[in-house]
């Protein structure tokens, strides 16, 4: 199924959304990665930022400052999301994130908080930057740019996608399946080396 | 006429401007021979998700040249491979510091998102360089002139996919192949798949590593000149679009555009196997440098 969603948004509409569906979305996302949720979680710093509804994207950008807290866009892209799974629950739990965007899927850990919290994780395509770039309008807002490229970024999209749902709310995960399928189909591949 | 010290430093700085254009051109524009791979996997593709995954990225190639960006974010650590001929007038030292100081320059003035830092306090150390980085690979060829730099900026998401074991004699090709599987399965849709599976067997550990990264170099779809392991190179490419991890993990046909394998001989007891991952986008970029310091750019190599 496809759909077109604009972000922030409500634990209803994300329930909509079914493991291979695809969406295209609009409106704000927040820009986070490791060290952002490291000083979040670990370091117990609040964000700057509410991120009810709010859809995460594991980037960190290449920008030109422009000016005192300005920066433009050069090339934005995603990072590989594996790394940080183990925020995934206090960001629903705690913050009521409903969308984590990234590359290369969560391990199944992500699927008993997301199912719980009403929570999704899109599958962005790792590498097509270029494209993702001319999808993001600008960059509203930047919070601990000391951070930097690590900083909490604040985007606003235009059909940005598409994406894949790849984990829902409902406790199915692509990767998940595929892996066990793969786990499988090596047993018979043994057989023939 | 020219002094040696004017030479040795002109030539320096057509060194040091090659590699400031290779590091961006291979981030901007990917070669044809992985054009057609692409392609090649879109036609081939049946699942769902994974022809949603190969029609991106066929558009965000397109969508890089005509915008002129990066086709990926991460600008990786910078790789490059030197063949040096013996007869090249400027020292391996000097190629070197032109490399570095081409890689500072390129970074600065693009500007580029600099990946680097110190290991332990993971301190960005300035422009995409730092300590021991660029990574240069060396190889010197006799009775030559010229010198041949190979640009390859490796990103970090196919580059933590690498992976070593030392098999056991009595674990034999079986051993390898299994090993080579079970990395790939392991990976998912962490690497970026579909992309170019690098292997390295034989020699030491270090050295086993070295050969897969070297593979991984190579133009796609090319075959080892040894029948042997050419075979090996098809039989595993085979086998890993069997596991169905597909386009990004996503599941599919197509989990890699080839598998490309390097060999050295190696200890009667020994058998390495190494497994170095290269993205969809699988960057590089190669220049010919003459000893008079005219460049010639190179999309094949």
């Amino acid at each position: 199924m496809e759909h077109r969603l604009t972000f922030p948004t409500t634990e209803e509409a994300i329930r909509e959304l079914c493991a291979g569906d695809s969406v295209l979305v609009d409106g704000h996302i927040v820009g986070i990665r490791d060290r952002t949720q490291i000083r979040i979680f670990d370091q117990g710093v609040e964000p700057p930022m509410d991120l009810r509804g709010a859809f995460l994207l594991h980037t960190a950008p290449n920008v030109r400052k422009v000016g005192e807290g300005r920066y433009e866009k050069l090339c934005i892209g995603t990072t590989t999301s594996a790394r940080m799974v183990r925020f995934t629950e206090p960001l629903g739990r705690d913050y009521g994130v409903r969308a984590i965007c990234g590359k290369g899927g969560l391990p199944d850990e992500a699927i008993v908080p997301m199912r719980r919290y009403g929570m999704v994780y899109f599958a962005i395509v790792g590498g097509a930057a270029a494209l993702e770039t001319t999808q993001i309008e600008e960059i509203e807002e930047v919070f601990w740019e000391e951070l930097m490229p690590e900083c909490l970024w604040k985007f606003r999209v235009k059909d940005f996608g598409p994406l894949t749902v790849a984990i829902d709310s409902h406790g199915s995960s692509l990767y998940h399946d595929v892996q066990e399928s793969a786990r499988k189909k090596l047993e018979a591949l043994y057989e023939r080396l | 006429m020219k002094t040696d010290v004017e030479t040795v430093s002109s030539l320096q700085d057509a060194v040091l401007q090659a590699a400031a254009h290779l590091y961006v051109w291979a981030l901007k524009d990917i070669p044809q021979d992985l054009r057609d791979a692409l392609a090649d996997a879109a036609e081939r593709e049946t699942s769902v998700p994974g022809q949603r995954v190969l029609q991106t990225i066929l558009r965000n190639v397109q969508v890089a040249e005509e915008e002129r960006n990066l086709v990926c974010q991460d600008t990786g650590i910078a790789v490059y491979y030197c063949r040096v001929g013996e007869h090249f007038p400027l020292h391996p030292a000097r190629i070197y510091q032109a490399l570095y100081d081409g890689t500072e320059r390129a970074t600065v003035e693009h500007p580029l998102r600099s990946n680097t830092v110190h290991t332990l306090t993971r301190e960005n150390t300035g422009q995409n360089v730092g300590y021991r980085v660029p990574i240069v690979h060396w190889d010197f060829v006799p009775g030559w002139d010229g010198l041949d730099v190979k640009c390859v900026p490796k990103g970090s998401g196919s580059e933590s996919m690498s992976f070593l074991k030392m098999c056991t004699p009595a674990d034999g090709v079986a051993g390898i192949k299994r090993f080579v599987l079970d990395s790939i399965v392991g990976a998912g849709g962490k690497p970026c798949p579909p992309g170019i599976v690098g292997v390295g067997i034989g020699g030491s550990a270090d050295y086993a590593m070295h050969l897969a990264k070297e593979a991984i170099a190579r133009p796609v779809a090319t075959r080892n000149p040894d029948p042997l392991v050419a075979q090996l190179e098809e039989e595993l490419t085979g086998l890993l679009n069997e596991t169905g991890i597909g386009p990004m993990g996503l599941g599919g046909d197509v989990t890699v555009l080839h598998c490309h394998v390097e060999h050295a001989d190696t200890h009667m007891t020994l058998n390495p196997v190494a497994v170095n991952y290269q993205c969809w986008a699988a960057r590089r970029a190669t220049a010919h440098v003459s000893p008079d310091g005219s460049v010639d750019y190179d999309r094949e190599a």
